[in-house]
């Protein structure tokens, strides 16, 4: 198995170059469907993101062209397919600016990355009475896999609460890093409120204490540009279907020192050097955390959104999607009765609602009879919900493929339902 | 508007959504139940006051959808003085409608439904049905809970019946 080179950063475009919106919409054929008569207005981006032809491509050609298993036959197909899948790798390292290949592991997703450091960081460094730390604006996937690793060793979750902008408290924060705090998960990005929490201070502050910082991503690593080392984190995970990449596929990044004292998380194939029945040594880093035949289609897909998103430039793409939101910030005030759930300084492009008379499901039905998707419901972040008091909010999340034009679509859907029930 | 969205908001769902009958506890009440969808985040608590088996009053609180507020407070216009297996029925005819095949629906519409007929759109809207059963779901909880004696605080919406509609929350 051959370890790929380190490689630099890749110099990203000027944000003085504003994007072509309508060339990037080219790039989507799924943008130029209708729904119920209208055309598409995609605005679900944070629960998944529609995908460029670059991406179809990759996966398309990859089966016709050269798919084998990876890291298997001495055939020209097996080797083909192993340097795709490896070169995703190193798109994936650069994209983090990790130090090294060996630091980036394939998972299905950032649940499945979460859950496998749980798993075994968690489970050989957090014991009886000890606390693990998390963040109130949690998805359930940095809540849970926590709390069942808790429950297990007798230990005890806490959460850090946020203010009433979405923000997390950091004296808060600083009060409830004790000296038995073992591990703090805290979300880059809020997928229901899209507050981007100060990372940096944050791992600086849980590293004066001693304790390891795990970032969930997911909403993060398609809105801002995300650099592992500069924001010190010992853990990184997120999705590539969030990032215009396959679903089924995301990566865990881990520091290599912490990732080599793990134990490993699933036993198969490719995660060993050699097995007899008295003795089985793990195969070494990143490949001892990738047991079994791994997503092949799927890191390929994803290596090419990660050049889909690094050519046009993620602080395009951030700057593009700051002025939808202020846009678009702007026109839902203006809706009488209309109330937005998260207003943090900092934040990415989520416009998360409520309205008076309006129940978000009514609000979800009649905007997708405009052809606007929106997602309703809790966001699986129903402490977030308890803690605005709201049982549900209708949420409008932007991406780099979406216009102003839209957004006085979804303005409009919005008052024609506010005429039908409020 | 369109059709399928004026089937599924019509003008009676529309005036119970917004001005609920029996909208109340009930002191009275021989049976009470909690309904909960987890999913949209609906409750509904459900009081009945039965003499011998017939209901004498019924009532209902909580905050949901147009549809299932709607849905239960047309549930109660249309149980007063009905007896328990009457009621049953009733929810069964009801259940058949919203969980029709859209191109028959119009088979499903009983008789005996009734102004419950309103319902009949939401078969083309299956994430809604959920919405639309929840009352009726509840009730039942509270019939079967004054039969038993015991209280009845569970959550109808996660029974798993034939409400096969009911899906995992996906992704954030």
């Amino acid at each position: 198995m051959s370890t790929s080179p380190d490689v630099r950063r890749e110099t990203r475009p000027s944000s003085a170059v504003a994007i072509d919106v309508a060339a990037v919409r080219r790039d989507f054929p799924i943008l130029s469907r209708q729904v119920h008569g209208r055309p598409l207005v995609y605005l679900d981006n944070a629960a998944s993101s529609q995908k460029p032809r670059s991406v179809i491509e990759a996966e398309r050609s990859l089966y016709e062209g050269y798919y084998a298993n990876v890291h298997r036959g001495v055939h020209s197909l097996s080797m083909e397919s192993t340097d795709a899948y490896e070169a995703g790798r190193v798109k994936a390292q650069a994209f983090l600016n990790a130090a090294s290949t060996r630091e980036i592991i394939f998972t299905r997703g950032t649940t499945e990355a979460i859950n496998l450091v749980a798993a075994t960081f968690g489970r050989s460094r957090v014991g009886a009475g000890d606390e693990v730390l998390v963040s109130g604006l949690e998805h359930h996937s940095n809540i849970v896999p926590w709390q069942m690793l808790c429950e297990e060793k007798g230990a005890r979750l806490r959460s850090v609460p946020i203010n009433d902008d979405g923000e997390v408290i950091l004296e808060e924060l600083e009060r409830l890093l004790t000296p038995r705090t073992r591990i703090l998960g805290m979300a880059h990005v809020s997928n229901a409120l899209g507050t981007i929490n100060p990372v940096a201070q944050i791992v600086e502050m849980a590293h004066a204490r001693g304790v390891p910082v795990l970032l969930d991503g997911a909403q993060a690593a398609p809105h801002v540009a995300v650099d592992v080392q500069a924001m010190g984190c010992d853990f990184y995970a997120f999705s590539g279907h969030k990032i215009y990449g396959p679903s089924g596929i995301g990566v865990l990044y881990g520091k290599a020192s912490l990732l080599e004292e793990m134990p490993p998380y699933q036993g198969g194939g490719d995660m060993i050097l050699s097995v007899s029945f008295e003795k089985t040594t793990y195969n070494e880093l990143p490949y001892k955390f990738e047991a079994g035949t791994p997503n092949i289609a799927g890191v390929v897909g994803l290596g090419a959104a990660l050049d889909w998103v690094t050519g046009i430039g993620l602080d395009r793409i951030a700057a593009h999607e700051h002025a939808l939101l202020e846009y678009g910030t702007a026109r839902l005030l203006e809706i009488p009765g209309l109330r937005i759930i998260g207003t943090a300084r900092e934040k990415a492009a989520v416009l998360s609602f409520v309205m008076d008379g309006v129940h978000p499901h009514d609000m979800g039905t009649v905007l997708d009879y405009e052809g606007v998707a929106v997602r309703t419901g809790h966001h699986c972040a129903q402490p977030v919900m308890e803690r605005f008091g709201v049982p549900a909010t209708t949420r409008a999340s932007l991406a780099v493929y979406n216009t102003k034009q839209e957004i006085d679509v979804l303005v409009a859907g919005i008052e024609k339902a506010r005429e039908m029930f409020a | 508007m369109s059709s399928e969205l004026r089937e599924l908001y019509q003008e009676v769902i529309l005036d119970h959504s917004k001005r609920p009958r029996n909208f109340r506890e009930l002191p009275a009440a021989t049976g009470r139940a909690e309904g909960y969808n987890p999913l949209c985040g609906d409750r509904a608590t459900v009081y009945v006051e039965l003499e011998g088996d017939r209901v004498k009053d019924v009532s209902f609180k909580g905050a949901g959808c147009s549809i299932s507020t709607a849905s239960a407070s047309m549930m109660t216009e249309a149980l007063k003085g009905k007896t328990r297996a009457e009621a049953d029925a009733l929810f069964d005819r009801f259940h058949r409608l919203i969980t029709s095949d859209p191109s028959r629906a119009a088979e499903n519409v009983a008789p005996e439904l009734g102004k419950l007929a309103a319902f009949s759109g939401v078969c083309e809207f299956p994430v809604r049905v959920k919405c639309a059963s929840l009352p009726w779901h509840t009730l039942r909880s509270a019939l079967e809970g004054e039969a038993a004696r015991v209280s009845t605080e569970e959550t109808e919406a996660s029974r798993g019946d034939a409400d096969g509609k009911t899906r995992p929350e996906g992704s954030s």
